[in-house]
């Protein structure tokens, strides 16, 4: 049952990636892009890692794809189709990102293999497992980050600021 | 429901991610405008982000997915500020277009 659940993710994520890339407006994009989100949030649940899966359909379906959509529809960019590269640099692209896979792929397929002991029952990706290890070893960063994102605030406030 | 960790082998998400990673690169080189580019970088966090968790689930150990949750956080200062950069750029030069912002090519 669960391995079906997977494939039919996997199809979606890989599907909805493939429509973010070549779909012919940035807001079709910007759709598909959070269906793919969706998906990999179906993954985590799947994984049994539901503290992450809902912070990542909290901060990622919520927050980023509404600032990306938000940014798209106040620069009035869902009119025309945007132009692409000419067709040599399309080849081009979808070469190396075609020999990029190939090459990890030969060396996952040629790397040593361990086997993992798997428990019956798995709870480590549970809020009170996640925020034990967060508020215990990794305090410091954690409240490093929250100066980064006021650093980022005052940023883009800044950027985006229309000059006098 | 039987456990997901036992029926699914762990290299299809080493396969999966790396696909999902090799599509986001495709992305970035292959299209011209701003925003998809950035969107496809995205695309490529959430492919490392996935084999994170797989790797920590599989193993047993939560550290995996507490780095995820950093790596998160700066995503979003990522994405605010790249897309505040967006808006300043599309204010001088009325385009998101790649080629329309070459002028330090010089």
């Amino acid at each position: 049952m669960a391995q079906y659940i997977f494939y039919a993710l996997s199809i979606v994520t890989i599907l909805s990636a493939l429509y973010v890339v070549f779909a012919k407006s940035p807001m079709y994009s910007v759709i598909a892009m959070i269906v793919c989100f969706f998906s990999i949030a179906g993954h985590y649940v799947l994984l049994n890692a539901q503290f992450l899966a809902i912070v990542h359909v909290i901060v990622y379906a919520g927050a980023i794809m509404v600032l990306f959509l938000f940014v798209v529809m106040l620069l009035n960019l869902n009119q025309e189709p945007d132009k692409s590269h000419g067709k040599l640099l399309r080849v081009a692209a979808a070469i190396s990102g075609g020999m990029l896979f190939l090459v990890l792929l030969l060396s996952l397929n040629t790397s040593e293999t361990g086997t993992f002991i798997l428990p019956e029952k798995s709870d480590i990706g549970l809020v009170e497992h996640v925020g034990k290890k967060l508020f215990n070893e990794y305090v410091l960063p954690f409240e490093i980050s929250s100066v980064l994102l006021l650093s980022a605030i005052i940023g883009s406030v800044v950027l985006a600021k229309k000059e006098s | 429901m039987e456990n997901a960790l036992v029926s699914v082998p762990h290299n299809w998400y080493l396969l999966l991610s790396s696909l999902l990673f090799c599509i986001g690169v495709m992305g970035v080189l292959f299209r011209r405008n701003v925003i998809v580019i950035l969107m496809c970088i995205e695309l490529m966090l959430n492919s490392v982000n996935l084999l994170l968790v797989s790797f920590s689930a599989y193993a047993q150990n939560a550290d995996g997915q507490v780095f995820v949750f950093f790596v998160m956080v700066v995503a979003a200062a990522e994405v605010a500020v790249g897309l505040a950069l967006i808006v300043s750029i599309y204010r001088n030069v009325a385009s998101t277009d790649i080629d329309s912002m070459k002028k330090l090519k010089w």
